[in-house]
């Protein structure tokens, strides 16, 4: 059976950084707990001769050629941008 | 105590398709900033990636022309993480059912030859290119976003960085056979980060293991592991311990300067692109690939010995770049020697090249010319010393061969019989010469020939004014 731990939901809160109160995390805990709970309730199914599924649709290598083409002009590519200088988004600083 | 150096590198290559990986914005390199780009690439909402036919191709053909064995399903999968580089917060990329697995390469260094285990080759997107103002804000430009990539991982099994050195050349080597991409490291087309580690010898546990980035040549990537590979040294002999860090090298200082620390394992929570169906790749798919592979350059290096007779150093250096084989190959088929085509090449071509910063596409020589010029050669129309003006014309302006040869009167002079009567002629005005030739004077013997080259104004067959001179000064 699962157990989700208030540690994990911090953990994936930051990684999608979500700033959530310690009562939401709490909370959080217990509902994740239960939907993971009730997920494993496929783990009744045999599926050993089952081939594990990547994909919902029975499609395989829908591709295109290989063909250039211009879509956007610059100025309508930045339209939507908070900040920009010089034909560049511009960003706070993030040093990695 | 004795460490040994356990190297492993991360290589990205970008595949040269015309268009982009996941949509039709052009893939080039050099545009203005954030010219290439559309909705796809800049992550709208309900945008859908389409998978480039080409790209896929392209990654398989280098897949297998470093050994892998190919997949034959395969899919995408996404790579979350929030960085400006890149505007979906996710890298489509390969997780699981990478593209190409277990292949290997052959280096040589310091003449012995190891093989090099490659663990996995996957295909991905690459990501924008940020800038740093320094005044607290980045620039980004996304005409790299969306350009496929493969990433190739080795295994660990280089144990210096010479041995790194020659594994970044032999790959950028086969690849470029390939022609699936440029692999210029100065145009980021190819890219490299390190993974090295020390471990005592005799131990099977790898140490702690620095990642080395920002590694701008491969004489960086080399120089950068040399003075990793002290300072590990250094601090386990202190009794210190390594941490598990990312490294960048600092050309200046040539120093590795420590950029962060990792705590964890990155955690980029991957699974499969919902937005892409996957991937089957069958036996005739892969064949025909196959097939489009080109003889790579050990193949070519054992024919150029087997077969031309070529010593093993010629061998090896026309097959440096693709673009010195072709042209070797093209002066063969226009019917020259192949040791004299691998002399000139190598010598008065490569020379003018690097004098002038050229590649052998933007100069006026044609393998014909060559091939032409080393016939006027070997039939003893030109002598060796002409053949230098000959090429000199031909390298800058083109052309052929024998007329240059006519316009600037540079034929030899080979008859015998107008040579023994010029030679009797420069004898008889020389008497003395003659006399102090046949007391044992070398000297004057070159004193003679020059006179002869004088009076045909160098066009004088040499070897035979030699020859000729000594039996008419016998005869006297």
């Amino acid at each position: 059976m699962s157990e989700i731990t208030k540690e994990q939901v911090l953990h994936v809160a930051h990684l999608a950084r979500l700033a959530i109160t310690d009562e939401e995390a709490e909370k959080m805990t217990k509902e994740l707990d239960a939907i993971i709970g009730y997920a494993e309730l496929l783990n009744e199914l045999d599926t050993d001769n089952v081939e594990p599924t990547t994909h919902v649709l029975d499609l395989k290598n829908v591709m295109r050629e290989d063909e250039a083409r211009k879509w956007i002009d610059r100025e309508d590519a930045l339209k939507n941008a908070p900040d920009q200088k010089n034909g560049q988004f511009r960003v706070p600083s993030i040093l990695d | 105590m004795n460490f040994e150096t356990i190297i492993g590198l991360e290589v990205h290559v970008e595949l040269k398709t015309k268009s982009k990986i996941f949509s039709p914005s052009p893939n080039a390199f050099g545009a203005a900033p954030n010219e290439n780009t559309n909705p796809i690439d800049l992550g709208y909402p309900g945008v859908l990636p389409v998978l480039n036919k080409e790209a896929v191709n392209f990654a398989m053909k280098a897949a297998m022309a470093l050994n892998c064995e190919i997949a034959t399903h395969t899919k995408f999968d996404r790579k979350n993480y929030f960085y400006p580089d890149n505007p979906k917060a996710y890298q489509i990329s390969q997780f699981d059912q990478p593209i190409g697995e277990n292949g290997w390469i052959e280096i040589e260094v310091d003449g012995y030859t190891k093989k090099i285990g490659i663990t996995r080759i996957h295909m991905e997107e690459d990501a924008g290119k940020l800038s740093h103002t320094g005044d607290g804000y980045s620039l980004v430009d996304y005409n790299r976003q969306g350009t496929p990539l493969i990433e190739i991982v080795s295994e660990p099994d280089l144990r210096t960085p010479a041995e790194a050195y020659a594994y970044l050349e032999k790959l950028r080597n086969i690849i470029q056979y390939t022609g699936v991409s440029d692999v210029k490291m100065e145009e980021g087309s190819l890219r490299c980060d390190a993974n090295i580690s020390l471990r005592p010898i005799g131990q099977e546990k790898f140490g702690t293991k620095a990642e080395l980035k920002n590694l701008n040549s491969f004489a960086f990537v080399q120089k950068g592991l040399e003075f990793e590979e002290k300072r590990q040294q250094k601090v386990l002999l202190a009794g210190g311990e390594i941490l598990q860090e990312t490294r960048r090298y600092d050309e200046s200082t040539k120093e590795t300067i420590l950029m962060r620390i990792k705590e964890g394992s990155d955690d980029y929570r991957y699974f499969p692109e919902p937005d892409l169906v996957p991937l089957y790749i069958d036996d005739a798919w892969k064949e025909r690939i196959r097939a489009s592979i080109p003889e790579l350059p050990d193949a070519r290096k054992a024919r150029y010995v087997n077969e031309l007779g070529l010593p093993a150093y010629d061998a090896m250096v026309l097959t440096l770049s693709v673009e010195m084989s072709d042209f070797f190959e093209a002066t063969l088929k226009a019917e020259a020697d192949p040791k004299a085509a691998s002399n000139w090449l190598m010598g008065e071509v490569s020379a003018y090249l690097n004098k002038q910063q050229k590649d052998l596409a933007d100069i006026a020589l044609t393998p014909e010319g060559l091939a032409k010029m080393i016939t006027l050669i070997e039939d003893g129309t030109i002598s060796s010393k002409m053949a230098k003006k000959v090429f000199a014309e031909l390298v800058e302006n083109g052309g052929d061969p024998e007329k240059i040869v006519k316009d600037k009167g540079l034929v030899q002079i080979s008859d015998e019989g107008q040579l023994t009567e010029i030679i009797s002629s420069i004898l008889d005005q020389n008497e003395q010469s003659v006399i102090d030739f046949k007391n044992g004077k070398d000297r004057a013997l070159g004193f003679l020939v020059g006179q002869v080259m004088k009076q045909t104004k160098g066009q004088a067959n040499p070897p035979m004014v030699n020859k000729i001179l000594i039996a008419e000064m016998n005869k006297r």
